[in-house]
């Protein structure tokens, strides 16, 4: 018998209550209940980063975190940082333009680190940010340019 | 102009936003899910199945077995298909397999309604095995009495072959030469593109349609057909965005399973998707090859002969087989220019292993790694400086391939290393890094590359284009050249634009490849697409233009020769280029004449006879922590000339993503087997050593630009030559900075330690 918890969270920024069964993960109820297309799935056992988002202002890999979890949680998606009218966040116009999108299936995930990284507005050395950003594993870009377009959108707001 | 400009991807806001549809973003939840019982011995046969208790569990809808399927064995390459039986692919693998060849062979599929369950059902599957011993190495797997994989290839050989220029034995007679031998190994490595194969398939109209991340939808195609036993034109094939494919794409996985599955369950959707722990030990492999070299020069540095003997371990299936080790051979014979005679032989091998296929750079980074390592040695034993030494003897220019005739018309490699050799600052670190002393030592050290363009005159070089005119004058472009992240839609709309005479904006490239639509072409491998796919942009835009004058002349009555597509404008062009109407406003009047109504199209195929070298070379500076066996990367610089480039941002991009593959090939990527059982020892990402943020330092890549002229736009390969040179640069880094020569790959610290130690270093 397959056992189904109710729980509320909000997903960027909207109040959403969904049964989930229990075994469910995270990324399984972004993905399946809310098309959130942008939680990507590389490995599921949390080694990749591609799936993850942040939950309570912090990052984590979605398919090791189990749905039930997310009960009274604020969970943030890529989705969340194109503005209404599809207009870019700085960091993601910065990825495209330093060149560190390639085939874009870990890009979703970078992001959402350089969101938590930046939201903590402090300065890191780009030494620092490569520990950072370790979690995510790349095979297209070398890192060079994802790197790249951390430190610049970090030192940008810091100067604003 | 647009080539030549680094304008943003077409698909980047797509990718930076979560937009970007990929395979699995696109199946209706409804799916029924499929998943594959992989063998847990490495080597027998399936003496009997049973399915009873695992046909119980609620929610299984089918079970098939391998002695279900259709008795057809079928090819996987993704090659062009020959019409020539000879040249075929070796077909030696059915949907499932009884006859078990690796650990982790297919044996059995479920389809159920839900992943739970059908996980359920493979566990419940009882098997009886008759289990041979296994042979995970190619060198046991042929001698005598190695049990045999493939009753077709005696002693486990796929195929061997090899070829001598000149007279190698005559030539070593000649007196004072000094003989340098030297063995090199190279490692079983795995793509790990992030989106692992997944794909999904339904029937409609009673037809096939399978949507997969693949790099070659129109060869998936061909290939279903075969394996399922159907003529090819009732499969379809759709290709969405692609996460990564690296060559492992470029294989026909495990689309024709899933649609064997789907025609199981009367054409009902499954969807299959693949972990990647099976992706890891169950689709494919780079080729392990081991190489011994044998050289014979004189003290002076100039190299008359030598001679390779090299061994791919080809793992359990044929794949792409024999053609990977052959274009390694081709790379030992053209990388360097023997004076008196090359003599090359080579075996690929069956083994209980996964297996191998393409990956980026197609046998050469293992035969780079070799011959580069080589090449460092020959000058260390002559005490040389090793760029002299490569200077004196690699590849002239005006060398013409006496096969393809292939002509190498610049200086390239002169020129790549002049580049680098000042941007790593290589002279002053030579001395600097001189008579070091201490447990931690730096080096410099440097490898050519050497890579083909395309695969003519070996196989078929083909791509075709469609071009369609909309009412606003903006223009469609459709190839089956694949964008798999590299920029491919980004660089076919560039060529387009520039050939046309529109605005880049105005061109809109299809990115889904939809074989029922989309013009045949091969796919995205050989590093190919820029020059065939680019053939083909050439041809079909210059015949679009044609037609647009040609409705212009209509509206203007001026003669086609004399007026031009000009950014977007019909102009006169004896009369410094007056605008005398928009192409929008051609469009609308070919749309919706009452007097000549015409939709303005073209379409060609541009079948290419040509080939081109792409060169460059690797320098890379490291630090070595010998009672650690560990090294730290601290620099890395990649030259190449891939002739003009089409976007140079893009173009750093493919190098830096090849920089930090040859990173992990050098030094820490390696899948490991079990010898007691022939089990993947490290099939996920956590014990397998791809790199990270933290491995690498800043990359610099960086360009020589000699126009191609065989290329509709001067270009030539680029995809995989950054992935070659980098492993054997740090080798040679390695030695000097420690004066001790590392033969084998990756140079982790469970190699150097007992490396260095054996060197008396520790």
């Amino acid at each position: 018998m397959i056992q189904r918890k109710t729980i509320q969270c909000t997903i960027n920024g909207k109040q959403v209550e969904n049964v989930v069964d229990v075994r469910a993960s995270l990324t399984d109820m972004l993905r399946n209940d809310y098309r959130m297309t942008s939680v990507k799935k590389g490995c599921e056992v949390g080694e990749c980063g591609a799936c993850n988002v942040i939950i309570d202002g912090e990052c984590f890999n979605s398919c090791i975190y189990l749905a039930v979890w997310a009960d009274g949680k604020q969970i943030r998606t890529l989705e969340s940082l194109t503005g209404p009218g599809g207009e870019l966040s700085d960091i993601q116009q910065a990825f495209i333009d330093e060149g560190a999108v390639q085939c874009g299936f870990c890009t979703p995930g970078f992001i959402m680190t350089a969101i938590e990284i930046l939201e903590t507005k402090k300065l890191y050395t780009r030494d620092e940010l490569r520990k950072l950003l370790s979690g995510h594993l790349c095979r297209c870009t070398g890192y060079e340019n994802i790197i790249t377009a951390v430190e610049k959108t970090m030192l940008q707001r810091l100067e604003a | 102009m647009s080539v030549g400009k680094s304008v943003p991807r077409v698909d980047a806001y797509d990718k930076v936003t979560g937009r970007a549809k990929y395979t699995d973003d696109m199946v209706e939840k409804n799916a029924l899910v499929g998943k594959v019982m992989h063998s847990t011995i490495a080597n027998g046969w399936v003496k009997s199945m049973d399915i009873s208790e695992a046909e119980k569990i609620p929610g299984v809808v089918k079970i098939l077995t391998c002695m279900d399927v259709p008795d057809i064995q079928f090819p996987t390459a993704g090659h062009p298909w020959s019409t020539d039986a000879s040249h075929q692919d070796v077909m030696d693998r059915k949907l499932l397999n009884r006859r078990v060849r690796l650990y982790g062979d297919d044996i059995a599929a479920v389809i159920a309604e839900d992943e739970v369950a059908a996980s359920r059902a493979i566990k419940a599957i009882r098997v009886e095995y008759e289990q041979y011993e296994h042979v995970l190495d190619p060198y046991e797997a042929m001698k005598e009495g190695a049990s045999q994989l493939h009753d077709e290839y005696p002693n486990n050989i796929l195929k061997h072959s090899g070829f001598e220029d000149g007279d190698f034995e005559e030539a070593i007679k000649e007196e004072g030469l000094i003989r340098v031998e030297g063995t090199y190994e190279t490692p079983i490595v795995q793509h790990c593109h992030i989106e692992p194969p997944v794909s999904y398939c339904y029937m409609e109209n009673g037809r096939y349609v399978v949507v997969a991340s693949t790099q070659i939808p129109h060869i998936v195609r061909r290939v279903v057909g075969q394996a399922l036993g159907i003529s090819w034109g009732k499969v379809r094939v759709v290709k969405p965005y692609i996460g990564g494919g690296f060559g492992n794409k470029q294989d026909v996985l495990y689309e024709p399973l899933n649609a064997y599955m789907c025609q199981q369950v009367g054409g009902r959707l499954v969807k299959l998707e693949i972990s990647r722990e099976e992706t890891f030990y169950a689709t494919r492999v780079r080729h392990a090859m081991t190489f011994n070299i044998v050289s014979y020069v004189r003290p002076s540095g100039r190299i008359v002969a030598s001679q390779c003997k090299v061994v791919s371990n080809q793992g359990a299936y044929a794949s792409h087989g024999h053609s990977v080790v052959s274009k390694s051979m081709t790379s030992f014979r053209q990388l360097y220019n023997y004076e008196k005679a090359c003599k090359v032989e080579g075996y690929t091998v069956y083994t209980n292993t996964a297996a191998a296929g393409a990956m980026r750079g197609y046998g050469t980074p293992q035969s780079v790694f070799a011959i580069e390592s080589h090449a460092e040695d020959i000058a260390n034993t002559l005490g040389m400086d090793p760029l002299e030494y490569r200077r004196m003897n690699m590849m002239p220019v005006g060398y013409t391939d006496p096969f393809s005739k292939n002509v190498n018309y610049f200086d390239s490699l002169n020129q790549c290393i002049s580049r680098a050799r000042k941007a790593i600052d290589y002279d002053q670190k030579r001395k600097l890094y001189q008579e070091q002393t201490g447990p931690v030592r730096r080096g410099i050290g440097m490898a050519l590359l050497w890579y083909n363009t395309a695969v003519w005159p070996i196989s078929l070089e083909v791509s075709s284009c469609r071009m369609v005119l909309n009412q606003d004058g903006s223009v469609q472009i459709q190839l089956a050249e694949t964008e798999i992240g590299q920029g491919a839609d980004t660089a076919f709309a560039q060529m387009a634009a520039d050939t046309l005479g529109i605005p880049f904006e105005k061109i809109n490239t299809i990115s889904t490849q939809d074989t029922d639509v989309t013009p045949f072409g091969l796919g995205a491998y050989a590093s190919r697409q820029t020059y065939v796919g680019g053939m083909a942009v050439k041809k079909t835009a210059v015949l679009l233009k044609q037609k647009i004058l040609d409705y212009a002349h209509e509206m203007t009555r001026m003669l086609p020769e004399d007026i031009d597509l000009v950014d977007g404008n019909i102009v006169w062009k004896t009369n410094k280029n007056k605008i005398l109407l928009s192409l929008e406003d051609l469009a609308q009047e070919a749309f919706y004449s009452m007097e000549h109504a015409q939709h303005i199209t073209a379409e060609a195929t541009a079948q290419c006879k040509s080939n081109a070298y792409s060169l460059g070379c690797a320098f890379a500076e490291v630090e070595v922590d010998i009672p650690l066996g560990k090294v730290t990367l601290l620099n890395l610089v990649n030259v190449h000339d891939c002739g003009q480039l089409i976007n140079p941002q893009l173009a750093k991009m493919q190098v830096h993503g090849g920089m930090s593959m040859a990173i992990g090939y050098g030094l820490s990527e390696r899948l490991m087997y079990d010898e007691k059982t022939g089990k993947p020892l490290n099939d996920n990402l956590l014990d397998y050593k791809l790199s990270t943020t933290m491995d690498h330092p800043d990359l610099s890549a960086d360009f020589v630009e000699n126009y191609e002229p065989t290329s509709a736009y001067g270009t030539k390969a680029l995809g995989e030559p950054p992935a070659v040179p980098g492993a054997p640069a740090i080798r040679n880094a390695i030695l000097n900075a420690t004066g001790v020569a590392i033969n084998k790959l990756p140079m982790n610290p469970h190699l150097l330690y007992p490396a260095f130690r054996d060197a008396g270093l520790i």
